[in-house]
């Protein structure tokens, strides 16, 4: 089963990145050079430079928002919406589908 | 390999990390058309430090983690990528372009020159520095042979209570370690953090079992008389306390008003007490070098065409409104990945000073620092806490505007901080009202800026 995370940004251009189970939304994009994540932190749940917003459908597949996250979230560069996520906390599992879109700015 | 007839690349980028790294993306972000040559003396792809003293270190994330950018992407955008050549020599030509010759002897002639080249470990001068189990954590190869050594070692010491100190003995500990943390001043994370805070993480990390010992003198590693020679180290000889703890570099102490000196074992010693600046090759240059590689606010070294981005750059006090001519060489992800995008800026003819909000994080067992710009020059501060929830932050005023905060586990606060500092706005402390409301952590800082 492949794992495949879609990235819209905001002009509405759409990349499907094919991911590995275990490395998170963010990794996936950063390595492959999607833009619309800038991930200063790596990862570390420092930056909220990984933002980005989750398809409705695809939001029950994902962990609940720790507290850590949700306090990250409001410092996002662009207004946090009901389906915001920080991307570096969203692991990849096997067979996963994922649709989310990248914000306009993430600074 | 390159040689002496090759085609010039059209910009060598001489260290492929953080800010290396950005250095290349960002100029194919804003269409540089050259080809670029990014080359680094380590014998690794370009991938990111913070984590080797963090969640690497513990194991939460694995090596690729850490990888910057795929192959592919380097090859789609025309970049070559060139590891384990460590430059020992540049030749100029006024017009920028030039040649750079490696230990190797290979050679690449470049147009134009990008020196991001960053700092290494400093090193602690005193007997036993040679002694295996010695070690220092500023790149992978580094962080590779720590974690090669650990699951053997039951003891391990700790040497110096900056960031990396602080960061690699709080995991060490969690992996299960007796870890000691010896630091030669009065007090942790010298200048980069102000007094409440220091004070806070001594406490947060005592209370949480971390054996600090503050004002400690080294006066040499001890050897372990093994049959192969004594050739590693067993443990720390040291003199706590007594005598003025400020002032010397540390190691300089001979313990002569202190306490009598122990012997702390330690099967690995780590030490983490600062970096020094690359500049050989400025120097080698004729570049203007002082505390790093001295750049304008766009990033140009003295010789008006090479570029200097990150760790190894002195350049103005990014933030604004900051003091006329005020300089600074700042240690961080974040100036790494600002600089550099003045940088490119630069090579493309653009002039955009650099500007912007310096800011920094370090996780230590569970307590997440987060700083928003500089403190430096403050003349008041305001402490708000929250025991129950533990959350901490501590504001730095100067002339009555808000200039920066750390904060420990309250990203609320930062993100405030970061984004007034960013607007220009002020969270005012004038008054012993104002004050009061900014200490109270029932009030969202957020709400208070002006
Ligand atoms: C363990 C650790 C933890 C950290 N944690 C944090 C953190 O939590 N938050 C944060 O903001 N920052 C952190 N930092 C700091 C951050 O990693 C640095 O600020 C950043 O890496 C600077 O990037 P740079 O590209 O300027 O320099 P560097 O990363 O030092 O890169 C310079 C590169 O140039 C190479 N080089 C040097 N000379 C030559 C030569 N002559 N020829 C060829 N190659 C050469 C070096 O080998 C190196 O690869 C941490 C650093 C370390 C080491
Ligand atoms: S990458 Fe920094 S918070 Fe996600």
């Amino acid at each position: 089963m492949t794992t495949t995370v879609h990235y819209t940004d905001a002009e509405g251009t759409v990349r499907d990145i094919e991911g590995r189970p275990g490395d998170s939304v963010m990794e996936t994009a950063v390595r492959n050079g999607v833009p619309g994540i800038v991930a200063e932190c790596g990862g570390s749940l420092s930056c909220a430079t990984c933002h980005v917003f989750v398809r409705d459908d695809c939001l029950s597949e994902l962990p609940p928002i720790e507290p850590m996250e949700d306090e990250m979230l409001y410092g996002t560069a662009v207004d946090r919406e009901e389906n915001s996520r920080l991307s570096c906390q969203l692991k990849l599992t096997e067979g996963m589908d994922l649709y989310v879109t990248t914000p306009e700015t993430q600074v | 390999m390159a040689s002496d007839n090759a085609a010039p690349t059209g910009l060598l980028i001489i260290g492929a990390s953080q800010s290396g790294v950005q250095l290349a993306i960002s100029l194919r972000a804003l269409g540089f058309e050259e080809h670029i040559t990014l080359l680094g003396e380590e014998n690794h792809r370009p991938y990111q430090r913070p984590a080797l003293s963090k969640e690497w270190l513990q194991g939460e994330v694995g090596n690729e983690s850490l990888i910057f950018r795929s192959a592919e992407y380097w090859d789609e955008h025309n970049v070559t990528l060139v590891k384990d050549q460590r430059i020992t020599e540049i030749r100029k030509n006024p017009d920028g372009s030039g040649v750079a010759v490696a230990e190797s002897g290979a050679e690449f002639p470049f147009k134009r020159l990008a020196l991001t080249v960053g700092a290494r470990a400093r090193k602690l001068a005193v007997d036993g520095a040679d002694l295996a189990g010695v070690v220092y954590l500023r790149n992978a190869d580094d962080a590779l042979a720590l974690k090669a050594m650990v699951g053997d070692a039951t003891d391990i010491v700790v040497i110096g209570g900056g960031f990396i100190g602080l960061e690699a003995a709080s995991s060490l500990k969690k992996m299960g370690k007796n870890v000691v943390l010896l630091e030669h001043g009065p007090r942790l994370v010298g200048r980069a953090v102000g007094e409440a805070t220091a004070e806070y993480f001594l406490d947060a990390h005592r209370s949480r079992g971390l054996d600090i010992r503050l004002g400690a003198r080294i006066s040499r590693f001890v050897p372990a008389a093994t049959h192969d020679g004594g050739k590693a180290v067993s443990g720390v000889e040291v003199t706590v306390g007594g005598g003025t703890a400020a002032g010397g570099a540390a190691g300089e102490g001979t313990g002569a008003e202190g306490t009598a000196a122990e012997v702390i074992p330690a099967q690995i010693v780590l030490v983490g007490i600062g970096v020094i600046p690359n500049t050989e090759l400025a120097e080698q240059m004729g570049l203007a070098v002082d505390n790093g590689i001295v750049v304008d606010s766009h990033a140009l070294a003295s010789d008006g065409t090479t570029v200097a981005v990150g760790d190894c750059a002195n350049m103005p006090n990014p933030v604004p409104g900051s003091p006329a001519g005020e300089r600074i060489r700042l240690e961080s992800v974040n100036n790494a990945i600002e600089h550099a995008k003045v940088a490119a800026y630069s090579l493309m003819g653009r002039r955009e000073d650099y500007a912007g909000i310096p800011w920094f994080w370090s996780n230590q067992a569970d307590l997440k620092l987060q700083i928003a710009g500089l403190s430096m020059g403050f003349d008041q501060t305001v402490v708000r806490r929250d025991d129950e929830r533990g959350k901490f932050s501590v504001l730095y005023y100067r002339k009555g505007r808000i200039i920066a905060a750390d904060c420990v586990n309250a990203p609320l606060d930062f993100m405030a901080v970061k984004n007034a500092l960013a607007k220009r706005q002020n969270i005012p402390a004038d008054t012993a009202e104002a004050a009061a409301a900014v200490a109270d952590p029932a009030v969202q800082l957020k709400t208070l800026a002006v």
